[in-house]
């Protein structure tokens, strides 16, 4: 039965993470914008309460709700589970600060990362820690079947030699989820994912970036230097299975890919609620009955960017539901990517366009939110790779066919 | 099948088992082959139980009998998301995108030609019970809850198969629809019963005026008592099938006071139409109307001609045009797919080429928004829910979108695009009209 509403059983989730949003994170989200590469230490309080928020019930709040259970369509019926309510927390969270979620202890995209293809004994060992995801390299950023770093078998360890950059959160982190091929020769089947241990010896920090947006979550780049970890730190099946190709290691994106969409679905709708004020103080309401052509252009030009996030903010939901129902969803969680990431950058842009001044200086947050967008169009896929992605489902094209 | 079984009754969306006997009882479905889909999915439904008629036979009650309106009930606000049909308007909606596919499609460059939808296909439209949907059982109608987003499957089903068609053949429903939410018992009882009946008038809801940056709230269409009487002068514009209404309802300003609809019959001095032939929507033979002191009576006033229900229409009608458009983004994309992998160019599908890879993703991503956005207005209309800003929000996407879709659909087959070997052409015209049209359809 069709109903694109927020159910009703994520609301107090949902009111849960927007106080969060507005009473923690707001509050410091210039601070940390201007110190870049401080720790936000009021974090560390704030992810015992999300850990706290997804015990209890199935209804997640973070990055390892995206973990697919056997059972999702056991009852035959239509599910929301974990999926779903964890896209509707993030949206809320990042309405607060989208850089601030992404510098939350155990929230990282490692953690999705292992929560999507851990095996039960993996979770255990690993589980309660905060995990980043190293995968692009110098010469390999979206391209990741061109990954260099290997991983070599010795005994009963991984030996990793390589480099890795744009490790969000990879300094802070208490593991890094590392890509890395066993065998260079194989191509993309060979490429998997490991766990290493911060601390490793072999994991030497190079740098923290200085970036655009998005600054207080840390980058870190590293290299990795005769790293050895232990044989079973191999996330999913250790067999290069050149049939099933890349998909084990890309099996993540599908799940992840919709929590990146919720992250710009949530900067959106910060930048139009924040507008809608500034209109608002300018004389400017919008009305919803009247065509958009008859109004004021500053009137048509937001309800033009409000449909816009209308559409990601939907087409994101459903790409959670569709995992939390079971569907293959590799299709939808691409779209909603490739929506959410322009959309998220358009209306942020626009909005301070159509605030002015007021939207440009760092009085506001508005110039915040349109830096900060634009890696949500970028990073876990930009949108040209979604695209492409997209592209190639609908056309029935291999990956050397459509390049 | 217990009619008396409040449970079984909540738990489905609304369908009387007439609505199932209409539609698996008719011969259409033999004509054009698709009784077996349609039984498949009419087990289905029997198997988890539908909520049966409690009156024995039609419960239609004769004008003076009907004491205060008929209305069909807003459903329960849902619990959870679900972007899954349930199984009556799946079986709706097979039903009408196999019709789509083998006799809409079909007809639609001939119709589009000539400017008329063969009768033959009207008729068989409302066989299948579209046009009654908004109906209340009470009076002969088949559902008892309002319809809204059957509504929109349904639009968006037929408009895949042509969009100027499916004008043409929702019309008369928009004016069944507009009497049963907000017509007075009277009203009702003089008009609805038809629409329930073998014999479907033309009808048509008329706000739409020819003038730039039209809106509806403001309208050139006058209103003026006159002793008991209404006294109406102004131009409606793009009235499908025009010439050939039965039934209008106007939408004009009342004494300047604001705008509210009115009930006309064809015969009524004053009124005339024109031929409006437009850039598409052309099977809708669209016309324009003019009232020249057309004196309607006291009771035309529908309802009792309050601003909420007038802007609820506005609303319903945005809907409504925001599914057809979805419909027919969807059929531009299902067109543009092989077209591009069999078209080479240099040696290979141009489908290789990420300039046209990537309008085809950019297609698919905005159509698929498109269709959510609609439902999400849908949903919250039959839930009971103020839905004004999800009805603006699906009206102006699909307005952007639809057009944005219609005109990367005629340049993704470049200059056979242009020609009307294709249907992306007509397409392109027709999906213009997602960012004019007011009012004409309702949900």
């Amino acid at each position: 039965m069709i109903n694109l509403e927020t159910p009703k059983k994520f609301k107090p989730l949902v009111g849960q993470a927007n106080q969060v949003a507005n009473e923690v994170f707001r509050p410091i989200s210039r601070k940390y914008d201007l110190a870049e590469h401080t720790y936000p230490k009021e974090l560390d309080m704030l992810a015992s309460l999300i850990d706290g928020m997804n015990e209890g019930s199935d209804s997640g709040a973070g990055a390892a709700g995206v973990r697919r259970t056997s059972s999702a369509n056991d009852e035959g019926g239509n599910r929301n589970g974990s999926n779903l309510s964890t896209v509707l927390s993030i949206i809320e969270l990042c309405w607060g600060d989208v850089g601030l979620l992404l510098s939350m202890p155990r929230q990282g995209l490692g953690n999705s990362a292992i929560a999507s293809v851990a095996t039960e004994e993996q979770l255990e060992h690993y589980g309660g820690k905060w995990a980043a995801m190293a995968i692009t390299e110098p010469e390999a950023g979206s391209d990741s079947a061109a990954i260099r770093a290997t991983a070599e078998l010795d005994g009963d360890e991984y030996v990793l030699n390589g480099e890795k950059i744009f490790v969000t959160s990879g300094d802070r982190a208490d593991l890094i989820v590392v890509w890395a091929s066993l065998d260079r020769s194989k191509g993309r089947a060979a490429i998997k994912s490991f766990i290493v241990e911060r601390d490793n010896p072999g994991l030497k920090l190079d740098r923290l970036e200085h970036k655009l947006g998005i600054r207080a979550s840390d980058t870190a780049n590293f290299t990795l230097q005769d790293c050895r970890v232990p044989k079973d730190a191999l996330l999913g099946s250790a067999e290069i299975d050149t049939k099933q190709g890349f998909g084990g290691a890309m099996q993540t994106f599908d799940n992840t890919r919709p929590l990146v969409a919720a992250m710009a679905v949530g900067v959106a709708r910060a930048s139009l609620e924040e507008t809608r004020e500034h209109l608002l103080e300018a004389g400017v309401e919008i009305d919803y009955a009247a065509p958009a052509l008859s109004q004021p252009a500053a009137v048509a030009r937001f309800l033009e960017l409000e449909a816009e996030y209308e559409a990601a903010r939907l087409q994101t939901l459903q790409a959670a539901w569709m995992a939390d129902n079971g569907k293959p969803n590799s299709l939808q969680a691409s779209m909603a990517k490739a929506k959410a990431g322009r959309t998220c950058v358009d209306v942020a842009l626009g909005c301070i366009e159509l605030c002015g001044s007021v939207g440009y200086a760092e009085n506001g947050l508005l110039e915040k939110w349109a830096r900060d967008a634009k890696i949500l169009d970028i990073f876990e896929g930009t949108q040209q790779i979604q695209l492409l992605i997209v592209a190639r489902q609908l056309l029935g094209k291999s990956s050397s066919e459509l390049r | 099948m217990n009619g008396t079984d409040k449970g079984m009754a909540e738990r489905s969306m609304g369908f009387g088992l007439r609505a199932l006997n209409r539609l698996a009882g008719s011969d259409l479905l033999d004509r054009i082959r698709i009784r077996k889909q349609v039984e498949r999915a009419l087990f289905r439904t029997t198997k988890n139980g539908f909520r049966s008629a409690t009156a024995a036979g039609r419960t239609f009650k004769a004008a003076q009998n009907l004491a205060k309106p008929a209305r069909q009930a807003t459903g329960k606000p849902r619990g959870l998301f679900d972007i899954t049909p349930d199984d009556e308007q799946e079986m709706f909606q097979e039903a009408v995108r196999d019709f789509a596919e083998q006799k809409v499609r079909p007809a639609a460059k001939e119709a589009d030609a000539g400017c008329v939808t063969p009768d033959e296909l009207l008729a068989q439209v409302n066989e299948l019970g579209i046009n009654m949907l908004g109906v209340p059982e009470e009076l002969g109608g088949v559902v008892h809850e309002q319809a809204a987003v059957t509504s929109v499957l349904i639009g968006e089903a037929l408009a895949h198969g042509d969009m100027g068609i499916a004008y043409a053949a929702l019309a008369p429903g928009a004016v069944a629809t507009a009497i049963a939410h907000w017509g007075s018992a009277d009203q009702e009882a003089t008009y609805l019963p038809s629409f329930a009946g073998q014999d479907i008038p033309a009808a048509a809801l008329a706000i739409l005026e020819p003038r730039p940056l039209f809106d509806p709230l403001k309208l050139e269409t006058r209103a003026r008592r006159d002793g008991a009487d209404w006294v109406i002068d102004g131009v409606k514009s793009l009235v499908a099938r025009a010439a050939d209404c039965e039934i209008f309802i106007l939408a004009a300003d009342v004494d300047g006071e604001g705008p509210a609809l009115f009930v006309a019959e064809s015969g009524t001095s004053g009124l005339s139409v024109e031929p409006e032939p437009a850039m598409g929507l052309r099977p809708a033979a669209t016309g324009r109307l003019v009232m020249e002191g057309v004196r309607l009576p006291a009771g035309a006033l529908l309802g009792e001609g309050e601003r909420e229900t007038y802007l609820e229409c506005i609303q319903r009608s945005r809907i409504a045009w925001s599914a057809l458009a979805a419909g027919t983004a969807q059929a531009v994309l299902d067109y543009v797919i092989p077209y591009v992998n069999e078209r080479t160019a240099f040696g290979e599908p141009i489908s290789n080429r990420q300039a046209v890879a990537f309008a085809v993703s950019d297609i698919a991503i905005e159509s698929d928004g498109m269709r959510l956005a609609t439902y999400r207005a849908a949903s919250r209309a039959d839930q009971g829910k103020d839905f004004a800003r999800e009805a603006a929000l699906a009206r102006r996407l699909c307005a952007a979108k639809a057009m944005q879709i219609g005109s990367e659909g005629v340049q993704l087959l470049g200059g056979h695009g242009y020609v009307k070997e294709h249907p992306v052409e007509r397409w392109y015209r027709d999906l213009r009209a997602a960012g004019v049209m007011e009012g004409a359809l309702l949900v």
